[in-house]
């Protein structure tokens, strides 16, 4: 089966700052993929890659559906499937949420004039299937800034959700919401996983990415540390490689395997 | 794909709510912004109504306020995006050079006009390209184009002016300047033309959409695809080709260029684009309000004269506007932020 997605050999230089190197990672069709790593780990920076907000290193090469991608830009990996819930919502907090939803992406004809009520009509259609919003103030017209954490992540999720992405990448999804946001982001990863789809998930908190993963690749200092199928240990046994991986860099202990 | 929530909720109260209400709460900054404009006329006409009721003070309006009008309008776009253009002044004389120059090698009076709007086209993107490839802050880079392309004037026209009479041959002079029934100045319906151009852009365009989303959070727009930086140049460009055309009208309208062109422009602009409850910080701002702020800049312009001041006060009401309206802004952005 060709992966949905492929790096080879990928580093990410920032001046003389190595924020990634030789970091070899895929992703295979209607896969959940939990990305683990401390502060710093380049968890980020390689989500970034991926978008085409950043650029590679010369030498590294990246595939898509068994395609090589060259230049990849934020607009052309969104056009091939990839969004992304981003860590910061990435949203315009002064404008209004139709606007937020189609950031980027306004549903437009081939002269750029944009179709208002198409885009007012779908967020509103959104907002009742699937952001779930229960606070009455908020329509379509409302703008983002007056939204709690969670509806904002509603917001950054339902965007995700909306283009039909192939791959979705949620970056510390969960952080800064309440307990039931975060079953409800949870519930998405596996709405995602049920719709065929396929997701990268990364978070601190492993107790949010086990359950959901079907795979877990750690990051260290800039590099694959190693990756496990989540059938092969327990929770518990990944706690502690975690604290293995921080102290020594190395997932399997000496003489382990 | 599985919702997040399924359970659907009934749809907003604000729905609900009067359609009055609604309308009221959408348009609460041109509401504002029109009432200030009705207030001050009524305070005008009880100050002078021999000034005010007469015709002739409203002809002068049309005519002279769209001087400024024209570039203020385009202007909103760039504080949209979070950036400022203090270039413009300069820019209006710099495409009337291009004018003077094409007219005295070529005699043609449209090939003339075209290099003037080309001149200020390229003057806006360079103001562009030093903000957004560059790196440069835009308050400073347009400082610098300012005193670049007044120097350019200078050292190209020798400080001399040029006269327009070769213009008054050309369909441009009825068709900028004209006079509809002697009384309505075509540079009054060319503004309202404007404003409805960049109004469309700005709201009904995709480009309008991404001027929005650059100025609201410049971070958020990159990270979701937005080409901020070509937005950025499009609206300096816009600006660029709008002094130009405005530097030609008034050229046109007082038939001759004197190279200090675009001297005393500045301030007025920019109280327009403020009073017009343009946010100074990006993301937010109306073409109406910079239209309606046009016009209430030019009365108070007309007011001060009237009401017996000097010319010197206008410079000093000018300066406080700005402050003013941008303070209500900073005020009223912390508190509902």
């Amino acid at each position: 089966m060709v992966d949905l997605l492929q790096l080879r050999n990928v580093g990410k230089t920032f001046g003389e700052v190595s924020a990634l190197h030789n970091v070899n990672f895929e992703v295979h069709p209607n896969e959940i993929v939990g990305l683990l790593g401390d502060n710093g780990a380049g968890k980020s920076t390689l989500v970034k890659l991926i978008t085409g907000y950043h650029q590679p290193d010369a030498g590294g090469e990246m595939y898509w559906n068994g395609e090589k991608v060259d230049h990849l830009s934020v607009q052309r990996a969104r056009d091939i499937g990839i969004e992304v819930v981003y860590q910061e919502r990435a949203l315009a907090d002064k404008q209004s949420l139709w606007r937020n939803i189609f950031l980027g992406r306004e549903l437009c004809n081939k002269w750029g004039l944009l179709d208002i009520k198409g885009m007012k009509s779908e967020t509103q259609k959104l907002m009742q299937s699937l952001m779930g919003f229960t606070s009455s103030a908020i329509t379509a017209e409302s703008t983002v800034k007056t939204f709690s954490g969670g509806e904002r992540q509603g917001v950054a999720i339902t965007r995700a959700l909306y283009f039909e992405a192939e791959l979705v990448i949620l970056d510390e999804p969960t952080m800064g919401l309440s307990l039931s946001e975060t079953k409800k982001c949870l519930d998405f990863v596996n709405g995602v996983k049920a719709a065929g789809k396929s997701a990268i998930f990364i978070d601190h908190n492993i107790f949010h990415v086990y359950p959901v993963a079907d795979r877990i690749v750690v990051l260290d200092r800039g590099t694959v540390a190693g990756q496990f199928m989540k059938d092969e240990l327990t929770l518990q046994e990944l706690i502690d490689r975690l604290y293995l991986v921080a102290q020594t860099g190395d997932l399997n202990a000496k003489g382990d395997k | 794909m599985s919702s997040i929530e399924e359970t659907a909720r009934p749809l907003s109260q604000t729905a609900q709510k009067s359609p009055l209400a609604k309308f009221a709460r959408k348009y609460s900054l041109q509401i504002g912004i029109f009432s200030v404009a009705v207030v001050i006329w009524l305070l005008f006409l009880a100050g002078s109504p021999r000034t005010f009721l007469a015709p002739n003070i409203y002809a002068a309006f049309m005519s002279s306020t769209p001087y400024f009008a024209l570039m203020a309008i385009p202007l909103t776009l760039v504080v949209i995006t979070g950036e400022i253009d203090l270039s413009f002044p300069s820019v209006m004389a710099f495409g009337m050079t291009a004018f003077d120059v094409v007219l005295t090698t070529t005699g043609s009076v449209w090939l003339g006009f075209i290099a003037c709007l080309l001149a200020g086209v390229l003057a806006g993107y360079l103001n562009g390209i030093l903000v957004v490839k560059v790196g440069m802050p835009s308050l400073v880079a347009t400082i610098g184009t300012q005193f670049f392309w007044r120097g350019a004037v200078m050292v190209i026209t020798n400080g001399q002016g040029l006269g327009m009479a070769p213009t008054q041959k050309s369909i441009l002079y009825p068709l900028l300047v004209g006079r509809i029934g002697g009384f309505v100045p075509m540079q009054f319906i060319w503004t309202i033309v404007v404003a409805i151009i960049v109004w469309f852009f700005l709201n009904r365009h995709k480009f309008g959409a991404h001027v929005f989303l650059t100025g609201d959070n410049m971070e958020s727009a990159k990270l979701m695809g937005v080409n901020v930086g070509q937005t950025k140049i499009l609206t300096f460009m816009v600006v660029g080709l709008a002094a130009a055309f405005a530097g030609f009208v008034v050229s046109l309208d007082v038939q001759f260029f004197w190279p200090t062109l675009g001297d005393g422009y500045l301030l007025n602009t920019l109280a327009s684009v403020f009073l017009g409850g343009t946010s100074v910080f990006g993301g937010t701002g109306t073409i109406f309000g910079t239209f309606v702020a046009c016009f209430i800049i030019g009365a108070i312009n007309a007011g001060i004269v009237a009401a017996g001041m000097t010319g010197f006060w206008t410079s000093l009401i000018y300066g406080l506007i700005i402050v003013v309206s941008v303070s209500i802004q900073t005020v009223l952005g912390k508190r509902l932020g």
